[in-house]
């Protein structure tokens, strides 16, 4: 246990990399997400061709692909980012905005034709009744799922210990590599950590849910 | 095409607002609407009756653009209808719609519902625009409902509501597509008494229903329609007591019945 105490503004450290990759990569995601959803239920043909394409490559690459594509073979074709946080944040950000695409687009299809009806015959444009009439509605209908989805992302931050960041779970290891008798311990705090992110993410959903509810 | 007599009660009427010439629509195999040649004058209370998949409904939304026509031309106010965009969305803002299903925005208040399109397609200032939106919403009889959400209301409160969005555009023209068909009888007159008041009041309206009376009451004319086609047009009284088209009289015997 006193190993652990003596190990916490390592943990403190580790944590606070990975909440700064969850929460940029998450914010990034939910507006590319919500702009990929935006293309794939547009009436342009070719738009929704592009929207498809990349959700299908995001949602459907291992994420640890994804890295190793930001990280390595990205900079081997003249295109150099910092190492650390900046290709950990594009690729997850890659990664989970064809989640949240997919999460929007089914609360999109949940609106119903007469409410998309209703604002085109008062006067308001296509983006208008996306922006006013069809995202607001279709956004609460999917707070629960997009929840999950960032808790996945909170836990696939972890990804990125493997490609230079030290974040709570290269902390982890770096942790029972210096403490080897008490291994066990700096595990669960590893945990614990992961722990206050998530489980304070899933209040917030159910707060959030009963705060913009409405019924059809 | 000539309907001698049939516009006699509507000698006082302006000049055509909504004219629809040689409209031919399709739904796949089906030929819905099938060269529709129809003008509605400035002022005119016209009600489309004929039964169901006659055409009635896909006419009353081509009007609008919410159904595209295959060809032919529809002119409102002398302006052909664009086919999208910008000036398709500024024809439309002229032209109200009150559909069958409400169909209010069911994440808005209902003041706001009727502040929106003035707000953002108008330019109105907010304040104003909540001004205006009360006196509607006394006029259609909901004041006392303007903070609740639309799934608070009765159907008859929502078609109301519906109403007053619609009329917070100022529209030249007003469409309603079976506005009393999704509603519980006894909610059925307190909106056929608003759309009365309307006409009375000298708002075109082009009307699909089922309710006679108020076709009797207010209608100028009433186009009969079926299989896709302008079967009849008459003056009201004409065409419920002596139609002259055997579908019409086959129509009129299964509903006036009992």
């Amino acid at each position: 246990m006193d190993s652990v105490i003596e190990a916490l503004p390592r943990f403190w450290d580790g944590f606070t990399t990975t909440l700064f990759l969850a929460v940029v990569s998450g914010v990034l995601s939910l507006v590319f997400g919500t702009i990929l959803a935006t293309f794939r239920v547009s009436p342009l043909k070719s738009l929704r061709i592009v929207g498809a394409t990349i959700v299908e490559i995001g949602r459907n690459t291992p994420l640890t692909l994804v890295f190793i594509f930001f990280v390595f073979i990205l900079p081997s074709m003249g295109y150099i980012l910092p190492l650390g946080r900046v290709p950990a944040i594009i690729a997850l950000t890659v990664y989970t905005s064809a989640f949240v695409c997919e999460a929007v687009r089914s609360g999109i299809n949940s609106v119903s034709v007469g409410q998309a009806e209703a604002a085109r015959a008062i006067g308001l444009g296509s983006t208008q009744t996306l922006s006013l009439v069809v995202l607001p509605q279709a956004l609460r209908t999917v707070v629960p799922p997009l929840i999950n989805v960032l808790i996945a992302l909170t836990k696939n931050t972890s990804v990125a210990a493997g490609f230079a960041v030290v974040e709570l779970t290269a902390t982890g290891r770096g942790l029972a590599r210096d403490y080897p008798a008490d291994v066990l311990w700096m595990l669960l705090g590893v945990a614990f950590f992961y722990l206050l992110i998530t489980i304070p993410a899933g209040t917030l959903a159910g707060y959030i849910e009963r705060k913009v509810v409405f019924s059809r | 095409m000539e309907h001698s007599g049939s516009t006699a009660a509507a000698g006082s009427l302006g000049d055509p607002l909504v004219e629809l010439k040689g409209v031919n629509k399709h739904f796949g195999e089906l030929h819905v609407l099938q060269d529709i040649d129809l003008t509605v004058r400035r002022g005119e209370v016209l009600v489309v009756i004929g039964p169901s998949g006659s055409g009635k409904s896909t006419l009353c939304r081509a009007i609008n653009r919410l159904e595209t026509i295959d060809d032919g031309e529809i002119l409102i106010d002398g302006q052909r209808l664009p086919e999208e965009g910008k000036g398709l969305a500024q024809l439309r803002a002229d032209v109200g719609m009150v559909f069958q299903s409400f169909n209010l925005f069911a994440h808005k208040t209902v003041l706001e519902n009727v502040t929106l399109g003035p707000v953002k397609v108008r330019g109105t200032k907010t304040a104003a625009a909540k001004e205006e939106a009360m006196t509607l919403l006394e006029r259609v009889g909901v004041a006392n409902q303007a903070r609740k959400m639309p799934a608070q209301l009765s159907g008859g409160q929502q078609q109301r509501v519906a109403i007053a969005r619609a009329l917070a555009m100022r529209p030249k023209v007003m469409l309603f597509d079976e506005p009393t068909s999704a509603l519980d009888p006894e909610m059925i007159n307190e909106v056929l008494d608003v759309m009365v008041q309307l006409a009375s009041e000298g708002m075109t309206m082009v009307v699909v229903t089922h309710e006679m009376g108020f076709a009797r009451k207010a209608a100028h004319r009433v186009v009969f329609m079926d299989a896709g086609q302008i079967v009849e047009e008459a003056e009201p009284e004409k065409f419920f007591t002596d139609p002259e088209s055997e579908r019409a009289q086959d129509f009129l015997s299964k509903i006036l019945t009992h």
